[in-house]
C-alpha cells in the first residue's frame, strides 16, 4: 500500500516538531517544509528565521524525513501585512495570526503541499477534527484548555481542513513536551515563540513606526477634559492601560485606560477604572461570518470568545445579509475591539467566527475607531 | 530503497576512487609535518613536492606559483582583497562582471565599503560579456580584473585569452575564478596571461576543503592567512598532505586527454537530454549560450511554469538531484542573481529554472531516467 503523505509546515518550534514524530511514527510519508514569511535579513546576509530553520533541520535528521524550505515573504506581505497595515490605518487592532492561518498556512502552503502530491497537511496546533457521518469536518477546542488554538483557526474553512491534520491537539503541552524530550528532539526545551511573528521580540511602536506614520493627537477624557496628547491613535487598543502616561487625580486614584478613540478627530479618549461602564458592550456588529459546518438557523444560541484565551461568553448569533452579523452578549462584555474576530462555540465545537466592526452599550454604538 | 541519480556535479562531485584510495593510502603511512626537519616531515614534504608539481604543469605553471588554499573561497578572497589592499596606492578601481561566484562578489563588495570602485560588467541573454564593454571600463586607476572562467551557473565560458591581451601592457593584476572552469578547460597560464587563478580540488573528483591560488612569479601579493612560514609565507597553517595528495591524484586523472574525452561524452549528454526532453514536448528554453559555445557539463533549463523549488523537490523526492540555484541561510531559494543579470528581475523565468549539470560518472541511463521523471513531474 502507498503510504499517505503528509506535509508538516515545521516552524521550528517543540509543537511542529512533535506532530512531525507522530506522524512518522502513525506511518505516513512525512515530508518537513518550513515557511519563510518575513524577509528580515540584514546587511550581512543574516535572518532571523536562520536558527529556526537549522532547528527544523535537526528535528527532521533525528525524525528521519526530507526537509526543505519555501518561500512566502510576498504571499505573506500582500495578504497578511498590508490588511495588518490597512487594519491599524482604520483606527482598529488587527489580529495577523487569524489571517495567517487564512491566507497563508491554510492556504499558500497547502497549495504548495498539494503540488509536492500531498494527501495532508499538518502543523503544531492544538486543535482537533472530527468527521461526522456525512463526511464533514468539524473543528474541536484542543484538548489543552490553555493552549487551545482554535480561536485562530475560526476563519480557516471545510475544504481546508478537510485536508489538515492535528496531531498534537488531543494532547497537554506538557505531554507534548515530554514526547520532544524521550525522543531527543533538539527542539524539546526550545523556548515557546511569543507575540506576533514578524515582530518577535521587537519593540512594537517602533516596529509600527516604520511602516506608517504616527499621528499624534489630543487625549481627552469623555467629557472633554484635556489629559494630555497621544503618540498616534494606532498605538492604542480599546480597554488597554499601559503607555498612558497618567497618575491618578485628585477625585479618585483609579488608573486610567483608554476607553475610545475617533480617528477623523484623531482624539484618544481615557477614562479611569478597569470597570469603566464605556468599556462594557451588550452587543456587536461583525462582518466575514466564515463558518466551518454551514448553519442551518439564521438566528441560534451558542457561546463566544472576542479575543484569544478569553472565557466564553453566552451570545445570541443573528445573521444578516452579506455575511454581516449581530451578536447579543447574555452579559455586558468588556473591551470589545473592532478588528479582532468573534469566534463561536457550542460545547467543544468551534463554529466559526467574523470580524468585529462596532460594538454597542444599550444599542448605541461605542466610539471605538 | 530508492536509487539516487546524481545531476549537481557543479556543486560538488563524488570523489574518484583513486582519490580515495590516495588519501587512505597517505593518510596510514605519513601523518608528518612538512615544515619539519625530521623522517616524517621530509616523507611529507616529498609528497607535497611533488604534488605541487603535477598541479602546476596542469595549468603551464611553476611548482613555486602555486600555493595550496582551503579551497575556492579562500583563493578568491585572497586574490581579490589582499590584492587591492597592496595596490591601492596606484588607485581604486577593479572591473569583474555581474555574474562572478558569490566567492568573488562578497570579497568585492567588502572592498566597496573600504572605498574601492568596482565597475560590474553587464552579460547579454546568453551570460556572456561584451569586450567593448570591457575596454570602456578600463581606467588608468584600475588595479584588479577579476573576471570567471565559466559561469557556474549556465555554463558561459569568458574571453580570457582576450581579457588578457587587453591588458599586457595595463598596471591592473587579472585574477580569474576557475574553480567552474578547470575541470574542463584546458589552461595554459602563460597563454591566458592571467596574473592569479583560483580553483578547488571537491569540483573534479577531489577532496573538500582544499584548492589552490595560482600566483604569478613576482607578484608580491599579502597573505591573507597570516601565521606559520608555509606554502613559502603566502599561506599559513600546516598542509593537509593526504588530501593534497589526493587533489594530485584527481588532476592526474584529469588530464588532457580525459578532459577531452569526458568533454565529448558530456556533451552527448546534454545533446541527448534537451533532444529527449523537446520529444516528450516539456516547454523549456535553455539559460545560457548555445550548447556550442558553453561548458559541457552545465546545462541551465527554464521549464515553463513549474516554480523552481515545487521541481527541486519534486525531483529530490524521486530520487534526481539536480540545482535549483542558492539558498538563503533559512533554506528557501533566493533569485538567482546570474538569472536576473541575463534576463532581469520581472520574468518568471528566474523562478522556472534548474541547473543540471554533470560528472564523468554518470551513464547515459541517468540522462534517459531524468528526462522521464522531469517529465512526469510537468505533466502532473
Amino acid at each position: 500500500m502507498v503510504k499517505k503523505r503528509v506535509v508538516v509546515g515545521m516552524s521550528g518550534g517543540v509543537d511542529s516538531s512533535v506532530s512531525a514524530l507522530l506522524l512518522k511514527q502513525q506511518g505516513y510519508d512525512v515530508i518537513g517544509l518550513f515557511m519563510k514569511n518575513w524577509d528580515d535579513t540584514d546587511d550581512s546576509g543574516v535572518c532571523t528565521a536562520t536558527e529556526d530553520y537549522e532547528d527544523v533541520a535537526k528535528v527532521a535528521q533525528q525524525i528521519g524525513i526530507p526537509y526543505y524550505s519555501v518561500n512566502f515573504e510576498k504571499e505573506y506581505w500582500n495578504r497578511v501585512f498590508e490588511y495588518f497595515l490597512d487594519e491599524y490605518k482604520k483606527g482598529r487592532t488587527p489580529n495577523p495570526d487569524v489571517m495567517c492561518n487564512k491566507e497563508i498556512k491554510f492556504r499558500a502552503f497547502l497549495d504548495y503541499a498539494l503540488k509536492l502530491d500531498a494527501d495532508y497537511i499538518a502543523m503544531g496546533h492544538y486543535a482537533q477534527i472530527e468527521r461526522d457521518q456525512s463526511g464533514l469536518v468539524h473543528l474541536l477546542r484542543g484538548a489543552d484548555a490553555n493552549k487551545d488554538q482554535t480561536y485562530f483557526l475560526s476563519t480557516v474553512n471545510q475544504e481546508q481542513l478537510q485536508k489538515s491534520i492535528f496531531p498534537i491537539g488531543h494532547l497537554q503541552k506538557p505531554q507534548v513536551r515530554q514526547i520532544a524530550e524521550q525522543a531527543g528532539l533538539a527542539t524539546a526545551k526550545k523556548k515557546d515563540s511569543t507575540g506576533v511573528c514578524f515582530i518577535g521580540e521587537r519593540n512594537f511602536r517602533k516596529f509600527l513606526s516604520e511602516f506608517l506614520p504616527a499621528q499624534p493627537g489630543k487625549m481627552l477624557t469623555p467629557d472633554g477634559q484635556e489629559m494630555g496628547s497621544h503618540a498616534g491613535l494606532m498605538y492604542y487598543t480599546i480597554g488597554q492601560r499601559s503607555g498612558l502616561g497618567l497618575g491618578g487625580n485628585s477625585t479618585s486614584n483609579d488608573p486610567w485606560f483608554v476607553v475610545g478613540k475617533d480617528l477623523k478627530k484623531n482624539i484618544l479618549y481615557v477614562d479611569q477604572g478597569f470597570d469603566n461602564p464605556l468599556l462594557y458592550a451588550n452587543s456587536l456588529e461583525a462582518s466575514d461570518i466564515s463558518f466551518i459546518v454551514p448553519m442551518p438557523e439564521s438566528k441560534f444560541h451558542c457561546t463566544a470568545k472576542f479575543r484569544y484565551r478569553q472565557k466564553d461568553t453566552g451570545v445570541t448569533v443573528q445573521l444578516l445579509d452579506h455575511g454581516q452579523v449581530h451578536v447579543d452578549f447574555d452579559e455586558p462584555v468588556r473591551a470589545i475591539t473592532p478588528g479582532q474576530e468573534v469566534v463561536f462555540y457550542q460545547g467543544q465545537e468551534c463554529l466559526g467566527g467574523a470580524t468585529i466592526n462596532a460594538a454597542y452599550s444599550k444599542k448605541q454604538q461605542l466610539q471605538y475607531v | 530503497m530508492l536509487k539516487h541519480v546524481y545531476l549537481d556535479n557543479a556543486a560538488t562531485t563524488p570523489m574518484a576512487p583513486e582519490v580515495i584510495d590516495t588519501i587512505t593510502k597517505t593518510m596510514q603511512d605519513t601523518f608528518g609535518n612538512a615544515s619539519t626537519p625530521n623522517y616524517f616531515g621530509r616523507q611529507a614534504r616529498g609528497i607535497l613536492d611533488q604534488a605541487r608539481l603535477i598541479i602546476a604543469q596542469s595549468i603551464k605553471a611553476q611548482p613555486s606559483e602555486i600555493i595550496f588554499t582551503s579551497g575556492g573561497s579562500e583563493g578568491d578572497n585572497n586574490a581579490i582583497i589582499s590584492t587591492a589592499l597592496a595596490q591601492q596606492h596606484l588607485g581604486k578601481h577593479i572591473i569583474s562582471t555581474s555574474i562572478e561566484h558569490e566567492a568573488v562578489l562578497k570579497p568585492l563588495k567588502y572592498l566597496e565599503s573600504l572605498g574601492f570602485e568596482v565597475t560590474y560588467l553587464p552579460v547579454d541573454k546568453q551570460g556572456q560579456i561584451n569586450l567593448d564593454d570591457f575596454k570602456n571600463s578600463l581606467r588608468s586607476d584600475t588595479i584588479l580584473v577579476s573576471v570567471m572562467m565559466v559561469n557556474n551557473e549556465v555554463g558561459a565560458i569568458n574571453p580570457l585569452k582576450k581579457i588578457g591581451q587587453l591588458l599586457q601592457h595595463h598596471q591592473a593584476i587579472f585574477h580569474t575564478d576557475a574553480v567552474q572552469g578547470y575541470g574542463s578547460q584546458s589552461i595554459d597560464v602563460n597563454d591566458l596571461q592571467v596574473d592569479l587563478l583560483t580553483t578547488s580540488a571537491h569540483k573534479i573528483n577531489g577532496p573538500k576543503m582544499l584548492g589552490f591560488l595560482y600566483e604569478r612569479q613576482g607578484l608580491k601579493i599579502p597573505p591573507l592567512i597570516r601565521g606559520g612560514d608555509q606554502e613559502t609565507k603566502r599561506r599559513a597553517g600546516t598542509e593537509n598532505i593526504p588530501a593534497i595528495a589526493g587533489f594530485a591524484e584527481a588532476v592526474k586523472l584529469n588530464d588532457a586527454k580525459s578532459k577531452l574525452a569526458n568533454n565529448k561524452r558530456l556533451l552527448q549528454y546534454k545533446q541527448l537530454l534537451i533532444s529527449q526532453l523537446a520529444q516528450q514536448n516539456v516547454d523549456f528554453e535553455i539559460n545560457g549560450p548555445d550548447i556550442s559555445q558553453a561548458v559541457p557539463n552545465i546545462l541551465n533549463l527554464w521549464i515553463k511554469g513549474i516554480p523552481t523549488s515545487i521541481l527541486q523537490i519534486k525531483l529530490d523526492l524521486a530520487g534526481f538531484v539536480i540545482s535549483g540555484g542558492s539558498a538563503c541561510t533559512a533554506g528557501s531559494l533566493e533569485p538567482s542573481h546570474v538569472l536576473q543579470a541575463m534576463f532581469g528581475a520581472q520574468t518568471p523565468r528566474i523562478n522556472e529554472s534548474i541547473r543540471i549539470s554533470f560528472n564523468k560518472f554518470n551513464q547515459k541511463d541517468d540522462i534517459l531516467n531524468f528526462v522521464q521523471a522531469l517529465t512526469q513531474i510537468v505533466r502532473n
